[in-house]
């Protein structure tokens, strides 16, 4: 079967160029059936893959694919060639399941769109071109996959290109992620020069052979990666662009921008591993940045307005506590909260999605309300992603994920109090804005009207996410309660295990209490703020200093504006003003001298003899007087 | 001698285009057609007879040596090689689809247009063939004239100027590289007496250390006027824009690139030390090309101005490449050469389809054309992902490799090439956006892709998938040739008098250890 390792990311390559070829000709049950068949069955090849790899005993199995020879120049000769060890079989495993339940929700999500062929084939090619960045066998291929995905994301985000804003915010996405992909690129120069090669497996047995734990090289381009890394998936200082990317359609927002593309970061760090533990520096710098843009992006969702920019920022916060998992060298606790993120975000934001239809592409929380009556169905499911999303202690999958990496930010080698304390803030400031965004949207008085209730192609993926949002965490349980390490156990032979400081080994259950009451509290607060007493929030909008606050949090902490002043202008106001080409002047210039010298030596030519007569006179004068001179 | 009829067919055959154009205008057409599809046939089957697998004592497949000046040392010299085979399919490539736009777009004067087209494709494989610096100097103006007249009579409103102006520069440069063609015959001549313009003998002629520069910087002013690199770019994005679709893919898609041939096969092996002590200026004027001609293309209103800023940008790559020195860069370069003439021809085409429903070039008066006609649309968006080097796409390999390459010379210059991305990013998406995205701008309905438009547009997205996804039939091609070029560079040039002594030596584990890699050796704590 492993020889069928190709086919998972071809297959919806393969249904990509069937829809951009025959596109608007095919019916849409027909480009339903590709866009969603095509993914649907790379879903089926890897559990069929999965099954064999768990069935395959305490062996690291490994599976390997050369497609082809991609070029060869003088020993750098990357392949197009697949790898597929236990961490790509969490992440295909992700991307495929929720990318077919995000295509199957999408069929009625965008049933009367105009462009709905086009829609699949840009998320069937996205599907295909996440699957070869993780697959990827070598780091040229990955950039590929990882370029790839960027188009996609691109086209998506602009999915309506009639709004210039969507278009704005589409280019917005593509450069600032280009930004750090450039990183990444001299990245790889780097270790190519080092090296020889850009084949994954091979840097990472020979980087500890070359470098010593702290080596310069290793932290330089262990701080080049991380660059592509906080570009991709929308940490400090590159998180700019991913709220505006909620401009594309919601599915778009669950697959892309929650569940899959903004994790490539997270699986670039976790796949060069090696290199980042021979840079301490560069793996606090991870730490500091999700620590740092947990808080940020946490406080920003709190001030939010609309229903999926709460839900972006949280994105950007949740990733945040994955970046601080991997910063402190619990790499598979962040995987694991990788994946259960996927299945919480991504039924978040199809909760959202079906509740945005039905309310005929209504965004705004505060026109909504009162929804827990008209919609029960998208009620239940979005409190249960809430709760997994707030880490409400023992019945989510969210809690486990998040309290494993409290645990290793204080505890783990690396932790420290301070990241420690970071990341509880953040599960604080999560569980109010979590649990703002439920009471405002489906309590109080309904503001508007269901005009589009959702059928069951919405209903069921909703369900499903539901369940795995639940039950997901128990795959992976703390050591002082149950101690299930199914998920850690999968991911060890590949990645480092992580040591508690046993100091505090006893003292766990207390750090998890700590953990459930903050979370609960929050929930609390966002309850007497929202639901019991709305006449306090009413109190301090009249303070000047929380309006401020509120404008600050509302803008993203102001780094569009930043950025805007820093760059953006300056590049337009050059390119503007050197619209003509300066140095296109200097020739015209030489062109203007050639023509005034003509002129004056052209009235020369005047025709009257006694000018003629004087030059001649005075020539010979000339000739004369410098031929006497000694 | 096939390689001289390769020539001759095509200046008959734009004789004979000339000739027939007097009586029907479509009889002009298809006599261009044939003859260039007859070239594009020969050259094929040039590839396909010499495989690359065979082992051969020389990479040259072919020569053909007539004398035609003998006093002089002239001779009517042609060779091929791996890269000018490559350069001939591309011309040909690029020159039957130049001819099958122009099929509606060209009117007036219809055979005196094929006979230029023609002369101008004979012109370009001379200069890719030839092996004698006479007749290269004869070629290269043979380009010149013919180009010329296609953009000074069928070009756009302006095109005398522009026309004046690309005449200029490039007859200009053109006068200097003669000059140090004549010095370099002459010392060649003092040095061993014989008096020759031949390639092959003058390889290796050694000049006064005061000289070697000068006659070098007489090659490298025509070769960078042509390619062009700033500052010597400003006639590109006139020529570019007034010139009817057929001259600017000939421009865009192949005469840049005899600027950039004329690097690897000229100056590259003739003067192997200057070329070395210029090498940091040269890739400094690549890198403010690359970063010069991107923020100049982001603020252009004209389609066609906008994209021949690119090609300002784009050919930045390759000086950067070629004053690399090694085989990463080199193999880059010669990736650049053919896939910026295939996305950019293929960019310039689009503006054709574009003008011929519009009747303008302002993408101020463009936008939302989407959902009119979606192939163009989906045709453009690849090729503006092609120029903003999409992996997957051929122009990507050509720039990653020359960056992996250029790396190895240059960190910090190679770190600004690669900032130069960024801004690629930023002029495609806005061609994209400004065209097709947004609210629609259309004052009448326009129609999509023509059956003839398709079978344009089709091949070239073929071919930028292909070298894209598996460049290596090209690179291996070029190899030999690039080998050759770089030859000069791999030699030691001081030979050590008393060779080594390798002692075994026993390190203290602290020691700082010395990493041999391909860029050279790193000192690793």
């Amino acid at each position: 079967m492993e020889n069928l390792l190709w086919l998972v990311p071809a297959l919806p390559f393969a249904g990509a160029l069937i829809l951009i070829i025959t596109g608007t000709r095919l019916s849409r049950p027909l480009v339903s059936l590709i866009g969603v068949g095509s993914v649907g069955v790379s879903a089926l090849l890897t559990l069929i893959l999965g099954s064999q790899f768990l069935s395959a005993g305490p062996t690291e199995p490994v599976y390997q694919q050369v497609v082809w020879q991609w070029f060869s120049v003088e020993g750098f000769n990357p392949g197009i060639a697949f790898h597929l060890d236990a961490l790509s079989m969490v992440f295909i495993f992700v991307i495929t399941f929720v990318g077919f339940l995000i295509h199957l929700y999408s069929t009625a999500y965008m049933a009367d769109d105009d462009g709905f062929a086009r829609f699949f084939a840009y998320l069937n090619l996205f599907v295909g071109s996440m699957l070869v960045l993780v697959l990827a066998d070598n780091l040229v291929l990955l950039y590929l996959g990882w370029e790839g995905v960027g188009l996609c994301s691109y086209l998506l985000i602009g999915f309506w290109y009639k709004e210039p804003a969507n278009g704005y915010a589409a280019r917005k996405a593509f450069i600032i992620t280009r930004v750090g992909d450039t990183a990444l690129a001299i990245g790889l120069f780097m270790l190519f020069q080092l090296f020889g090669t850009l084949h994954i497996q091979t840097i990472a047995t020979e980087a500890p052979q070359t470098w010593a734990v702290g080596s310069q090289a290793a932290t330089i381009i262990a701080f080049l990666l991380l660059g592509g890394a906080v570009g991709k998936s929308g940490q400090l200082p590159l998180q700019t662009w991913l709220p505006d990317a909620m401009a594309g359609p919601t599915p778009v927002s669950a697959l892309i921008h929650a569940a899959t593309m903004v994790t490539a970061g997270v699986y670039l760090i976790t796949r060069m591993h090696v290199i980042f533990e021979l840079a301490p520096t560069a793996m606090l710098t991870v730490a500091i940045i999700g620590a740092v843009t947990l808080l940020i992006a946490g406080c920003a969702a709190l001030a939010q307005s609309d229903l999926k920019r709460v839900l972006a920022y949280s994105t950007i916060s949740q990733i945040g506590y994955m970046f601080l998992a991997l910063g402190v060298g619990a790499w598979s606790a962040g995987i694991f909260h990788f994946m259960i993120h996927a299945f919480f975000k991504a039924l978040l934001f199809l909760s959202a999605g079906a509740i945005i239809i039905s309310l005929h592409h209504e965004q705004n929380m505060f026109r909504m309300g009162g929804l827990r009556k008209l919609l029960p169905a998208v009620f239940w499911t979005f409190l249960i992603g809430s709760a997994s999303l707030a880490a409400l202690p023992l019945i989510t999958a969210g809690f486990y994920s998040k309290d494993q990496i409290l645990w290793y930010a204080m505890a783990g080698e690396r932790g420290n109090t301070w990241l420690y304390l970071a990341g509880l803030l953040g599960a604080f400031i999560t569980a109010i804005y979590t649990f703002r965004m439920v009471f405002i949207t489906f309590y109080g008085a309904p503001k508007s009207h269901v005009t589009h209730p959702p059928g069951p192609i919405i209903t069921v993926p909703l369900i499903i996410l539901a369940v795995l949002s639940l039950l997901g965490g128990f795959i992976e349980l703390p050591h002082n309660f149950g101690h299930v390490v199914l998920f850690s156990d999968f991911l060890t032979p590949l990645l480092p295990a992580i040591h508690a400081n046993d100091a505090l080994g006893t003292s766990e259950w207390i750090f998890q209490l700590v953990a459930a009451i903050i979370s609960l509290s929050g929930v609390y607060l966002a309850y007497v703020f929202y639901l019991q007493k709305p006449a306090l929030q009413a109190n301090m909008e009249q303070s000047s200093l929380f309006r401020a606050v509120h404008r600050f949090w509302y803008s993203g902490w102001g780094f569009d504006k930043l950025y805007d002043t820093l760059f953006v202008r300056p590049y337009v106001f050059l390119a503007r003003i050197n619209k003509n080409d300066i140095i296109d002047k200097i020739y015209a210039a030489l062109a203007a001298i050639a023509q005034v010298l003509n002129r004056s030596l052209a009235q020369t030519q005047s025709g009257i003899l006694r000018w003629y007569m004087m030059g001649v006179v005075v020539g010979a004068l000339l000739i004369i007087t410098l031929s006497l001179l000694p | 001698m096939i390689l001289a009829w390769l020539i001759i067919l095509l200046m008959v055959g734009g004789i004979l285009a000339w000739i027939a154009g007097r009586f029907n205008a479509n009889f002009a057409r298809w006599i261009a057609l044939l003859t260039t599809l007859a070239s594009f046939l020969i050259s094929i089957s040039l590839w396909l007879n010499n495989p690359t697998t065979t082992v051969k004592a020389t990479n040259w497949m072919m020569r053909y040596e007539v004398p035609w000046v003998p006093q002089w040392g002239v001779s009517f010299s042609l060779a091929l090689d791996g890269l000018s085979l490559l350069m001939l399919l591309l011309t040909f490539f690029l020159g039957l689809l130049s001819i099958l736009v122009s099929w509606r777009e060209i009117k007036t004067k219809v055979g005196f247009f094929h006979f230029n087209i023609l002369w101008v494709l004979a012109g370009i494989s001379g200069v890719f063939l030839t092996m004698d610096l006479f007749l290269f100097y004869f070629f290269w103006e043979v380009m010149l004239i013919p180009m010329y007249f296609l953009i000074g009579i069928w070009g756009h409103a302006n095109r005398m100027y522009a026309a004046y102006k690309f005449f200029i520069f490039t007859q200009a440069s053109g006068l200097l590289m003669l000059l140090s063609i004549l010095g370099l015959y002459f010392i060649h001549g003092s040095n061993t007496g014989s008096y020759t313009f031949n390639y092959f003998d003058l390889l290796g002629t050694t000049f006064p250390p005061a000289i070697g520069p000068w006659l070098m910087a007489g090659f490298l002013m025509a070769f960078l006027v042509k390619l062009p690199v700033v500052p010597f770019h400003s006639w590109l994005p006139d020529a570019h824009s007034e010139a009817p679709t057929a001259g600017s893919v000939i421009l865009a898609g192949l005469l840049l690139k005899t600027g950039a041939y004329g690097l690897l096969r000229f100056v590259i092996p003739l003067f192997p030390e200057a070329a070395q002590a210029f090498a940091p200026w040269a890739m400094l004027l690549g890198v403010v090309g690359i970063l010069y001609g991107a923020i100049l293309a982001f603020s252009q209103t004209d389609l066609k101005r906008l994209i021949a800023y690119t090609s300002v940008s784009h050919m930045g790559f390759v000086i950067l490449g070629v004053f690399s020195f090694n085989e990463w860069a080199f193999q880059g370069v010669v990736m650049q050469m053919i896939t910026h003439g295939i996305s950019t021809g293929a960019l310039f085409i689009m503006a054709g389809f574009l003008y011929e429903r519009l009747h303008t070039r302002d993408i101020r008066q463009m936008g939302g054309f989407w959902p009119a006609i979606p192939r163009m649309g989906v045709f453009a968006s690849i090729f503006a992902m092609a120029s903003l080097g999409l992996p997957g796409l051929g122009n990507f390999i050509a720039e990653f490799l020359t960056l992996v390459g250029s790396w190895q010379a240059n960190n910090l210059l190679t770190i600004f090439a690669t900032i130069g991305l960024v801004a690629a990013t930023a002029y495609s998406l806005r061609i994209l956006q400004k065209v097709f995205l947004g609210k629609n701008k259309a004052e009448h309905p326009l129609t999509d892709l023509s059956l003839r438009e398709m079978s344009i547009a089709l091949p070239l997205v073929v071919a930028i998938l292909w070298l894209g996804l598996y460049p290596q039939p090209v690179l291996d091609r070029a190899k030999p040739s690039v080998d050759e070029q770089l030859e000069a560079y791999k030699k030691p040039t001081i030979k050590p008098e008393i060779p080594a002594q390798v002692t075994l030596q026993t390190l203290p584990a602290d020691t700082v250890r010395l990493l041999n890699t391909k860029g050279g050796i790193h000192a690793l704590k």
